[in-house]
């Protein structure tokens, strides 16, 4: 039964790597960039919904807020931020220098970014970890000896259902259409009419909102937030994105969740400090047979930098 | 020379010659995120060496830049089976790996690290990265160098041109990864201790960032880049959270003001051209 549980659990930690893997893989199919700013994003959603439940609004203006609105604004913020990052480092290159990504120059940039909001908020709130109440904090569904904790469900129920919504939008939607045409070629997409200049924002804005989102699950999950919490879930969402395939939607899940699943059954067999090498290796074997990933398309994220 | 200045140079020191070990798989096309991983096993063979086997001062660095240099070669081979943000991402869970294994050793002391017995001054370190710096820059100045650039450039035209770019593109990983076991060696040495936190994914980051920004064209750039953002922060006296938020700031605006690093190919000719103005090499 135990080892139930522990899949169970795989599953449920999965759920959180798989919005931020989504996120990864959306920018890097449709834009051809490895965006760093992503594990931070996920960070300040949570940081700043922390902080607004604790003090409340900047300078004094209301008393603390409740958990449902803090984390609110905290996703909103990580899509301000976002929308800064593409203002600085993939507008700014794309206008400049044409396809900027044969450099590698929005990465570097992006490394920039994810320096400077990490040690922004450590020089706000220092390094703390801080404890985030919600009001449903062991809320457990007991069943047949198992122990499955309600946020955890929910959580787990609210990111499929987001990738789902984000799956129709790309497939059905004229705006789907759009951002599929500019991923295969931007180009052909301009000649065909897209604006891609306002599509860019779109996947930027797309990309604030699954990190947002997932941060602010993880803060009612583990109900503890601190400013390196986006470190490991971001590679360990990365490692879930390879794993399943760059640019693809559906192997981001596949491959979070394979990732979760492995962390908890490798900390259950071979202790605390082992999933690093077990969840790392396994990316390194699987691309040595499969160099694309599982569900990778064959033309995505193989261009030089 | 002061303590402290002593300490500075020697941390430029070991950064310069880790940052060249980067600079050389770059230089040839490929963007190597598993520095640390690189260093690391330099720092450990070198432990191993010294206060295990008891192997003297030099002949423990040469063995632990083989070693280096081995696992450069041998990881090679899976990793450019891979192309683009595959191949980043697998040097990075290369380096994720190498980490994973030292902590959860128990002949590598674990989380708890090594003590060496022996130490190196900061004059060796200089004078190590001194023949390093000589090495690159004499190397990139050679048919092999060329080739590299070629392969950097376009690995089509560069094949066609009778390039062997499998070749050459081993050959940078295991070069890279030499300079990089030889920077661990001697962070080991000058230290006095291994602790495999150090190695974490944030210095495999920093030390490729040295190489983008201060430019793969040229021989120059990692030397420049590793002055750069060794010595700046250490010119900001001020808290280190800040520093890394400057750090931050400074690398998106380098993107924007020289978005191909401080030193490029054609910036070296204009020197070049405005100190020897009879020279039409430019």
């Amino acid at each position: 039964m135990l080892i139930v549980q522990q899949i169970l659990n795989g599953i449920m930690l999965g759920g959180i790597y798989v919005g931020v893997a989504v996120a990864f893989t959306l920018t890097i199919g449709i834009l051809n960039f490895l965006n760093f700013t992503i594990p931070v994003l996920f960070m300040l959603s949570g940081m700043i919904g922390w902080s607004l439940s604790f003090y409340g609004l900047p300078f004094g203006l209301s008393e603390p807020l409740g958990w449902l609105p803090s984390l609110g604004i905290g996703i909103i913020c990580a899509i301000l931020a976002s929308l800064v990052v593409e203002r600085f480092t993939y507008r700014y290159f794309k206008a400049k220098h044409g396809d900027a990504t044969e450099h590698a120059i929005p990465l570097v940039s992006s490394l920039g970014f994810l320096l400077i909001f990490e040690y922004m908020v450590l020089i706000a709130h220092g390094s703390d970890p801080r404890g985030f109440h919600t009001p449903f904090g062991d809320l457990d569904l007991r069943f047949a000896g198992l122990v499955i904790s309600i946020p955890q469900i929910l959580s787990l129920v609210v990111s499929l259902a987001i990738v789902a919504g984000l799956s129709m939008l790309l497939r059905r939607t004229q705006l789907g259409r759009a951002l599929r045409a500019t991923a295969e070629n931007p180009d052909a997409a301009v000649l065909m009419g897209i604006e891609v200049n306002r599509i860019v924002p779109v996947v930027f804005v797309l990309t604030g909102l699954l990190c947002g989102l997932a941060g602010a699950l993880f803060a009612v999950n583990y109900g503890e937030v601190s400013p390196y919490m986006g470190d490991q879930v971001g590679t360990k969402a990365i490692a879930g994105m390879v794993i399943g395939g760059l640019g693809s939607v559906w192997g981001a899940i596949a491959g979070g969740l394979i990732v979760g699943l492995t962390e908890t059954l490798s900390i259950h067999f071979f202790g605390a400090t082992s999933a690093q090498i077990t969840v790392w290796g396994l990316l390194l074997v699987l691309l040595l047979f499969r160099p694309k990933g599982l569900f990778g398309h064959n033309a995505i994220g193989k261009g030089k930098f | 020379m002061s303590g402290y200045m002593a300490g500075v140079l020697a941390i430029l020191g070991i950064n310069v010659i880790f940052a060249y070990g980067i600079y050389l798989t770059a230089a040839a096309g490929q963007l190597n995120l598993g520095g640390a991983g690189f260093q690391a096993i330099g720092a450990y063979a070198a432990a191993i060496l010294s206060v295990e086997l008891g192997f003297g001062i030099v002949s423990t660095i040469v063995l632990a830049t083989l070693a280096g240099a081995l696992i450069g070669f041998l990881i090679a081979f899976p990793i450019l089976r891979t192309r683009g943000v595959y191949m980043v991402l697998a040097t990075f869970a290369f380096a994720e790996v190498v980490v994973g294994i030292i902590l959860n050793s128990d002949t590598l002391g674990g989380a708890m690290g090594m003590i060496m017995f022996d130490y190196i001054e900061t004059p060796a370190v200089l004078w190590t990265a001194a023949g390093v710096v000589a090495f690159v820059f004499y190397l990139m100045s050679t048919p092999i160098g060329l080739a590299m650039r070629a392969v950097h450039d376009d690995e089509p035209v560069a094949d066609l041109m009778g390039v062997n770019n499998r070749a050459i593109q081993v050959a940078a990983f295991a070069s890279g990864g030499a300079l990089a076991g030889l920077s661990g060696a001697l962070y080991a040495f000058y230290f006095g201790f291994v602790e495999v936190q150090y190695f974490n994914a944030f210095l495999s980051i920093f030390v490729l960032l040295y190489v983008l920004i201060g430019g793969t064209q040229t021989a120059w750039g990692p030397l420049i880049g590793a002055a750069f953002f060794t010595l700046i922060p250490e010119a900001l006296r001020i808290g280190e959270d800040w520093r890394f938020l400057i750090f931050g700031v400074l690398i998106v605006l380098m993107m924007i003001v020289r978005p191909e690093g401080i030193v490029t190919r054609d910036a070296i000719d204009r020197i070049v051209a405005r100190l020897m103005p009879g020279d039409r090499r430019a």
